[in-house]
């Protein structure tokens, strides 16, 4: 089965299934969970929403994916298919070769996600090769293309710099070009514009919508942010504690949510905070 | 008169530059003014960049405009000796906006609390203590937590302490920068109410800086919007947030994530080619005005 590079796109195919995902953390107090027992899974060209707050384990829960979990950290139990195969069980040569090419990642601190001594443009035509996709002039070529299709503002000139010479929503920007460059199947990303002003931000969310409209894109998007939700999301999955409290489709959890927890989520996020008390 | 009145406020930052030769200059607030009636909260909203933090700052003089002029209750702040800056320093108080950042980790929340009051030589030391429970009630804190250090707190009660030192010394007039934009949303909500609430209680008098629309929005009477360093539309809430007239603004309010998958969304790109940046502010509605 084919699946990335945007050439084949069977809207119904699940993509990616997590099943039972327990992640720990070896610390020197014992084991912490940090996910516990989460299953949800992300079709072809659909969206799926990680909702939750800091520490309710849906950035590890991302990172248990593409397998990049901070020091101390393990899977426990579980399994998480992409692509039909567990990326659990890969070698770490089979995993690097999706990572980058078949799931496209972008993180929250595009300071620390981009190489500060290699130039932009070196960045993201590094990617293209390495996955064997174009190399030489055409890989500089499509680089500044990728440049321009997020908003980067004079991309020939903009390849050519370093990362501190570019601002935090240039960075970002660069980042989620350096995420599609190859093409993925799916992509990864944890608060992907919470940095971001917002008409930064509603620009990079039209692209990726634009993206899913076009080839198909899969996307888990993790956030804490429900307007980027209801712009984004086809089904939402609320995380609090390192476990899913609800999953449902967009719409559904706006209009009926049943769990307390997506209830408080949904009222500090729309009502009136005249009417909230202070506490807590 | 208005408590706090503001006119042609400028700050020039200098970049780093070549080596030798003048140093290039970056105007970051380019002769922005306003005023605040008492006990309301005038919104100040922008981009990164754009120049609200460094208005905020230049307000209360923690750092030296270039140019303007800004008077507290018809006190010219920018005359005043150190001294007596520091004495009206009571009056004007600053929440910041990152509470990890702001508050000293190696001191105990009850003595981070309890310094303004000994700066400013406030009371003996049993009347401050029982004042900083008081602050720590206030803000919803339990007033036995004051011997834990900051590292023992979430975010948002690291932002309550941080508000509680702010309103030790009794001010009518806080700037809050970005108080609440580090914290999580059902936190957010809950420190906005906590803002509210002592407004209501104390008839505070606030500048809040943000970058969240849909807050100010919930707490604001008026709103300023800044852009490049200048104020391009100012107006009671209602007014810019139903019939926004400035471009940028029109831009800035379509770009908010509406929290409801069915809301119909219509959004305006900004033309930054399509505005004069240099004209002026005029009023295009009782309490108005745009720079259009």
């Amino acid at each position: 089965m084919a699946v990335g590079n945007w050439e084949l796109t069977d809207q119904h195919q699940t993509l990616l299934s997590v099943d039972r995902l327990t992640t720990v953390f070896d610390t020197p107090h014992g084991i912490v969970r940090a996910v516990s027992d989460v299953s949800f899974h992300v079709s072809a060209g659909e969206t799926l929403c990680l909702v939750g707050e800091s520490g309710s384990g849906k950035s590890i829960t991302a990172l248990s994916i593409i397998r990049l979990l901070p020091p101390g950290g393990r899977v426990l139990a579980g399994r998480i298919v992409f692509d039909g195969r567990n990326v659990l069980d890969l070698r770490d040569r089979e995993m690097q070769a999706i990572r980058g090419a078949k799931i496209g990642f972008v993180f929250q601190e595009p300071m620390t996600a981009l190489n500060p001594v290699f130039t932009i443009g070196n960045q993201i035509e590094e990617t293209l090769t390495v996955h064997g996709l174009v190399r030489g002039r055409d890989a500089r070529a499509q680089a500044v293309d990728w440049l321009r299709a997020v908003g980067v503002p004079e991309p020939e000139r903009r390849a050519r710099e370093y990362p501190h010479q570019l601002s935090g929503g240039l960075r970002q920007r660069a980042l989620i070009a350096l995420a599609l460059a190859c093409r993925p199947a799916l992509l990864i990303a944890d608060e992907p514009t919470t940095a971001l002003d917002a008409t930064v931000q509603a620009q990079v969310l039209e692209l990726l919508r634009d993206l899913r409209q076009r080839f198909g894109l899969a996307m888990l998007l993790v956030t804490h942010d429900l307007g980027v939700v209801a712009e984004m999301a086809d089904r939402v999955a609320v995380m609090l504690g390192g476990r899913i409290v609800e999953e449902a489709p967009v719409r559904e959890l706006f209009h009926e949510p049943r769990h307390p927890y997506t209830r408080t989520l949904l009222a500090a996020a729309s009502g009136d905070v005249r009417q909230m008390e202070p506490g807590g | 008169m208005a408590l706090v009145e503001v006119r042609g406020l400028t700050k020039d930052f200098a970049r780093p530059g070549p080596l030798f030769g003048p140093a290039p200059i970056v105007r970051a607030v380019d002769g922005v003014s306003f005023d605040i009636e008492r006990g309301e909260t005038l919104g100040l909203v922008g981009e990164s960049g754009s120049g609200k933090t460094t208005t905020g700052r230049c307000v209360l003089r923690l750092i030296e405009p270039t140019a303007g002029e800004v008077r507290y209750d018809g006190t010219n702040v920018m005359s005043l000796s150190a001294g007596e800056l520091r004495r009206l320093r009571r009056h004007m108080q600053i929440v910041f906006q990152d509470p990890y950042s702001s508050l000293n980790p190696r001191m105990r929340a009850g003595d981070i609390v309890e310094e303004p009051l000994i700066v400013h030589r406030v009371g003996d030391r049993d009347s401050r203590r029982a004042r900083v429970r008081e602050l720590f009630e206030l803000v919803g804190l339990d007033p036995d937590l004051g011997l834990r250090r900051p590292a023992d707190f979430s975010g948002g009660q690291r932002q309550r302490i941080g508000i509680a030192r702010a309103l030790a010394l009794n001010p009518s007039f806080v700037v809050a920068d970005e108080p609440v934009s580090s914290l999580d949303a059902p936190v957010q909500a809950q420190v906005v109410g906590l803002f509210v609430d002592l407004q209501r209680k104390l008839g505070l008098t606030y500048l809040f800086i943000a970058h969240d629309l849909r807050l100010v929005e919930r707490i604001c009477t008026r709103v300023a919007v800044m852009y490049g360093g200048r104020i391009v539309e100012i107006g009671d809430a209602g007014a810019i947030f139903r019939a926004p007239r400035h471009p940028y603004t029109k831009a800035l309010l379509s770009a908010a994530p509406v929290p409801d998958p069915d809301a119909r969304r219509q959004r305006i790109v900004l033309d930054a080619d399509a505005f004069d940046r240099t004209s002026p502010l005029r009023e295009i509605a009782p309490g108005h005005m745009a720079a259009i």
